[in-house]
């Protein structure tokens, strides 16, 4: 008994529960409504007895004040931690669904790889075509279900990090590597400018690595369909920046890619949220990506933004403070 | 003698497909569809490799990896622990019981997975 007591009164520990602010926390409101209606109280009597003679009065009118404040309060803390439930639970059925889920996709992938590798039995020319297409798109799912994960993760706060120390110069030339025959299949030269022996940065390197993954993807993914656009052209090209600057380690991505469009502009890290033009080529994409980017930085101290404008490229940038070790 | 691996998982179509391509690589497959037939077979048939899923019926995959652990007839069988759990928290505890190597099964194709069983069992290439 005592202890359940004492994580009732535990507020904080209640409030992350829900993985919110603690001022929008049910629990944190109703202490705070708690201290205004006493301070209203104890003011409304000194008020009080300064004009009104009759200390019953003075009561009464407390009294009255007093229950009037306490059930307004109620209400509104009630329908704060309803809110806050819904959300909760609302992550925690994406977070049980995309679980789910999971088995049953790898299961299909796998079986279509098999059936596609020949050891159940010759595969036709034509029916790999469209076994390729069911593979792709499981790969289309799986990713969305990882992303919906990750994201569910991070509105329940149980996103964990492994902090340790890492050269981002090292992580961005390993990921380039591997990005290099996508990029060169699809026509764009990736340039790096890499500061040598620049400070270390202290977060999770394999959070970063999504982040840098993402943007990378994005840039290659949004140049790619420019190409039956005007900037035919133009060369397709991706520059990327890693440098220090007083106490941060910059990384920029810049492409001449599609651009984004302006009115979209303020609210490309929404979580869902596809600008138009990308939605008219119809492209992949969950609109994840990029808030889960920005919930990734920001939890590792840094700051991520970029500039763009449309038909002529789009730059990403992002800062990370320096390990201070 | 072809090397045999032990397979322990719940899930019957994945003890089929990735089955199929382990005995296609000419490797001899038992199957447990739960943890505490895993532990029998490991002690009887002592195979050379163990592929253990985590989420299983009755005792979690955890708990049948520290008890081929600590087995002394068990303990040196290296363990490879394919699954779909896949958070930081798991893999450590994982790799913290003595697992050789973690995967998430959805980052991997059939092919890498082979691959990476291929690794553990004959080692590394010469």
């Amino acid at each position: 008994m005592p202890e359940s007591f004492y994580k009732q009164i535990n507020i904080i520990e209640q409030c992350k529960k829900y993985g919110i602010p603690l001022w929008q926390c049910p629990q944190f409101l109703f202490l705070l409504m708690g201290c205004v209606i006493m301070a209203t109280s104890i003011t409304i009597y000194l008020i009080g007895s300064h004009y009104i003679s009759d200390p019953e009065i003075i009561v009464l009118i407390v009294l009255f004040l007093a229950t009037f404040l306490i059930s307004i309060a109620f209400v509104i803390v009630q329908s704060f931690e309803r809110l806050a439930e819904t959300n909760r639970l609302k992550s925690e059925f994406v977070s049980i669904v995309s679980h789910q889920i999971r088995s049953p996709l790898t299961n299909l992938k796998w079986i279509v790889e098999l059936l596609m590798s020949g050891i159940l039995g010759k595969i036709e020319e034509k029916q790999t075509e469209y076994f390729k297409i069911l593979k792709e798109n499981l790969e289309r799912m799986q990713e969305l279900v990882s992303e919906l994960l990750t994201v569910s993760r991070i509105e329940a706060t149980k996103l964990v990090f492994k902090k340790e120390e890492f050269s981002m110069e090292n992580l961005v030339r390993d990921l380039v590597a591997e990005f290099k025959p996508i990029a060169k299949s699809s026509n764009i030269k990736i340039n790096m400018d890499l500061e040598k022996n620049a400070p270390k940065v202290y977060t999770d390197p394999f959070q970063i690595l999504q982040v840098v993954e993402n943007l990378l993807y994005n840039a290659i993914r949004y140049m790619n369909f420019a190409t039956d656009t005007v900037q035919k052209d133009k060369e397709r090209e991706i520059n990327i920046k890693v440098y220090h600057k007083n106490s941060h380690i910059f990384f920029e991505i810049a492409d001449n890619g599609i651009g984004i469009p302006k009115e979209d502009q303020k609210y490309i890290f929404q979580k869902f949220f596809r600008a138009d033009n990308v939605r008219r080529y119809q492209t992949n994409g969950s609109g994840l990506g990029l808030y889960i980017s920005k919930n990734i930085i920001e939890r590792s101290g840094g700051k991520i933004g970029f500039e763009s404008r449309e038909g002529i490229g789009t730059t990403f940038w992002f800062k990370l403070p320096v390990c201070q070790k | 003698m072809p090397k045999t691996i032990l397979f322990i998982e719940d899930e019957s179509a994945m003890q089929k497909t990735v089955g199929a391509i382990i005995q296609q690589e000419g490797y001899n497959m038992i199957s447990a569809l739960d943890g505490d037939l895993g532990i029998k077979l490991a002690r009887e048939k002592h195979p050379d490799m163990i592929l253990l899923d985590l989420v299983l019926p009755k005792r979690d995959g955890f708990d049948v990896l520290r008890s081929l652990k600590q087995d002394e007839q068990t303990k040196s069988i290296p363990i490879i622990v394919l699954t779909n759990l896949g958070e930081m928290e798991n893999i450590d505890k994982a790799i913290e019981l003595g697992a050789t190597t973690y995967l998430v099964k959805s980052d991997y194709s059939l092919k890498e997975i082979i691959e990476k069983i291929k690794k553990t069992v004959d080692g590394p290439a010469m």
